[in-house]
């Protein structure tokens, strides 16, 4: 190879260079992907900072949250907080910690998110493949029964749930979380069963296979994506509810985020921040497992819905 | 030849929409026989409606001389075969073939028997135990053919079978259904825009067009005498050559008159015989239309310039331009014209059709 003793002008080494183009295409980091890059930095900082200031005070003694270097590592790592947190602290008159609200939550949680999805699919199933009678009319009144702020149903329903006695109960409680899931689940499964091939129910159907038949053993086995994003959304969305919880739950079944409240703003004496933050971390450790554990399968059920058969 | 399904007065309506108006369809007892038509023409939906799957808003299907207008899809004594296969994903092959069996409430070993017996018909046997996944587009489709064979039924309804498969594998498939409706001798509607599937497998074609079944007719007869230019112009490939023209009578001579000077004695058309005047089309197919000059003195001659050559392998198609359009010419072999020559071309009285301009319909 000739190499030139002069030195080579931009106009020689760029032809050179489009010359020597040869297989993969070499990636350049651009500017817009360093601007693209440092505002993700920036963006997972400033949402990670509170929670790292959180951990951090969770597992420091009282008297080092007193120097209030918040950001500042533990010197003395105690995890004294945590215990009394999910054991000893006081939410009125009783000190039995929030493990308490942890166990009503998951009686709670459980069955509404059980019936929430069971009622999800049906409803989207009969949608997509019966014709039934008035169909869309109904799910547009459900839709907008979605749309209507749930403050207003309050009143009426905490009429409606005494009247046929299921106010503080539990069974009151998973009652209303169905009601309320029912828009949201059943327009998942609608758009999932739209997604599905329409033959494949009607080969089932000459086969001979009813209504349940059909819903049972042909089209439940293939909505293991849409179940399991509609129980990511329930978990989060049942465990992270406030109101529903203190209005029909009763006193006997708090839930743990009531719960919560009810210890974090009793003041009697000094904050205990160090437990405060404790059970704030506990309380919200359900819906953050719940992504991590699932992350993969969340993306894999909305892509589910993207791709045909 | 019995009746074993019968359709009569059938209207369907999608809302607003008349998706078919008055259908009546008559099909014989072992007989196959191919819907044809464009996509939108209704033959879906026809099968459909004689599966029982969807509604109808008036008129009467009759299978196997019940009345089974009111019946469900089950209960019809008919098997279906679905472009997309249709298979259940999370089932096996067996399950998936004795699923309609166990729903029916049939003992094991019946079931056993009848599974084993078609999945040997279709070479399946050792596949059974695989997923739907697990097998090629024509193993799935073989698959959703057992399915409907398992149900030992008089009719077998196929919706596009093959338009999901390869070239190959569509061939392969076809010959192997004309096969087993030969060892089955089962009643067969079979629904395809393809023009192939339908001419080798039909014992008689019914082309439909916005509803309405145009010709109903043993493949010969729509293509050697399609009754109109639409199923004229629908099959074959390429399409029937029409050349527009107007009839000129003379007394006892007629004449076929069309642009560019093109004229023809068409006095040995009896069927035109007072037609004189009127605007007609003249059809011919590619394959009748011969190259060359003409010793015979009947024949219809004709000269133009040869545009493009299209060698096919087998045969070649050769487009000439001629009385104000392209022609197709197919001659068997490799061309031996080029694009650029003149060349003379004839073709036999006895293979022309001609058609009223004006409503398409043949008149001889």
């Amino acid at each position: 190879m000739n190499v030139s003793v002069s030195a080579p002008n931009s106009a020689t080494i760029a032809a050179s260079a489009v010359q020597l183009a040869r297989g993969r295409k070499p990636h350049k980091l651009t500017a817009g992907r360093i601007g693209l890059y440092a505002f993700l930095i920036t963006a997972a900082i400033f949402f990670l900072l509170p929670a790292y200031v959180m951990l951090m005070t969770s597992l420091k003694p009282m008297d080092e949250i007193r120097d209030g270097a918040i950001f500042a590592f533990p010197r003395t790592l105690t995890f004294e907080a945590w215990w009394a947190a999910w054991s000893s602290a006081c939410t009125g008159l009783n000190c039995n910690g929030i493990s308490v609200g942890f166990w009503n939550s998951i009686k709670i949680l459980v069955p509404s998110v059980f019936f929430s999805i069971a009622a999800g699919a049906l409803n989207g199933y009969a949608m997509s493949f019966w014709r039934v009678k008035g169909a869309n009319l109904l799910f547009a009144a459900l839709l907008l029964g979605a749309f209507i702020p749930y403050q207003v149903f309050m009143y009426p329903l905490v009429i409606m749930s005494a009247q046929i006695g299921v106010y503080n109960s539990i069974a009151g409680i998973v009652i209303v979380h169905t009601i309320f899931g029912m828009p949201l689940m059943t327009l998942l499964f609608r758009n999932y069963y739209a997604g599905l091939p329409v033959e494949l129910f009607k080969a089932a159907r000459i086969d001979g296979a009813g209504f349940w038949r059909i819903f049972f053993w042909v089209m439940l086995p293939m909505s293991t994506p849409i179940i399991i994003v509609a129980v990511i959304l329930q978990v989060t969305g049942i465990w992270n509810d406030f109101m529903l919880g203190l209005i029909f739950a009763g006193r006997e079944n708090q839930p743990m985020t009531v719960q919560l409240n009810n210890i974090v703003n009793s003041v009697t004496g000094e904050r205990v921040y160090n437990l405060n933050m404790a059970a704030t971390i506990l309380t919200a450790a359900v819906p953050l497992l719940c992504y991590f554990l699932s992350g993969r399968w969340f993306v894999r059920g909305i892509a589910a819905g993207a791709i045909k058969g | 030849m019995q009746t074993s399904v019968a359709i009569k007065d059938l209207a369907i309506e999608f809302g607003a929409v008349k998706v078919i108006e008055k259908l009546d369809l008559d099909v014989g007892r072992g007989e196959f026989v191919v819907l044809l038509g464009p996509s939108g023409c209704g033959k879906s939906t026809l099968l459909n409606a004689i599966a029982g799957l969807i509604d109808i808003v008036d008129g009467e299907v009759w299978i196997s001389d019940k009345n089974v207008t009111w019946s469900e899809p089950k209960d019809r004594g008919i098997g279906m075969v679905f472009q997309s296969y249709a298979l259940y994903p999370q089932m096996s092959v067996r399950q998936n073939l004795s699923f309609g069996l166990k729903v029916a409430g049939l003992p094991r070993d019946e079931t056993e028997k009848r599974v084993n017996k078609a999945a040997a018909m279709l070479q399946l046997d050792a596949l059974l135990h695989r997923k739907p996944s697990e097998l090629s587009g024509g193993q799935r489709q073989r698959v959703a053919i057992g399915r409907a064979l398992v149900r030992n039924v008089d009719v077998f309804l196929f919706d596009e079978p093959l338009s999901n498969l390869d070239a190959k594998l569509r061939n392969e498939l076809r010959v192997e259904i004309k096969r087993l409706h030969q060892e089955l001798g089962n009643t067969m509607i079979y629904v395809t825009h393809d023009q192939i599937e339908a001419l080798t497998l039909a014992d008689r074609i019914a082309v439909m067009r916005k509803g309405v079944i145009e010709q109903f007719s043993t493949p010969h007869e729509i293509y050697h005498r399609p009754a109109n230019t639409f199923i004229a112009g629908f099959i074959g490939s390429p399409t029937m050559n029409f050349i527009e023209g107007r009839l000129t009578e003379s007394g006892s001579a007629m004449t076929f008159a069309g642009d560019h000077g093109v004229s023809f004695d068409v006095s040995r058309h009896p069927e035109l015989a007072s037609s004189g005047g009127r605007d007609v089309i003249l059809g011919i197919r590619p394959e009748h239309m011969v190259l060359g000059e003409s010793t015979d003195p009947d024949a219809y001659k004709a000269k133009g310039k040869v545009s493009v050559v299209e060698p096919m392998g087998a045969d070649t198609v050769i487009w000439v331009d001629f009385a104000g359009g392209m022609r197709a010419i197919r001659m068997s072999g490799d061309p031996t014209v080029s694009a650029g020559d003149d060349v003379d071309f004839h073709f036999p009285p006895e293979r022309v059709g001609f058609f009223d301009q004006q409503s398409g319909v043949r008149i001889g």
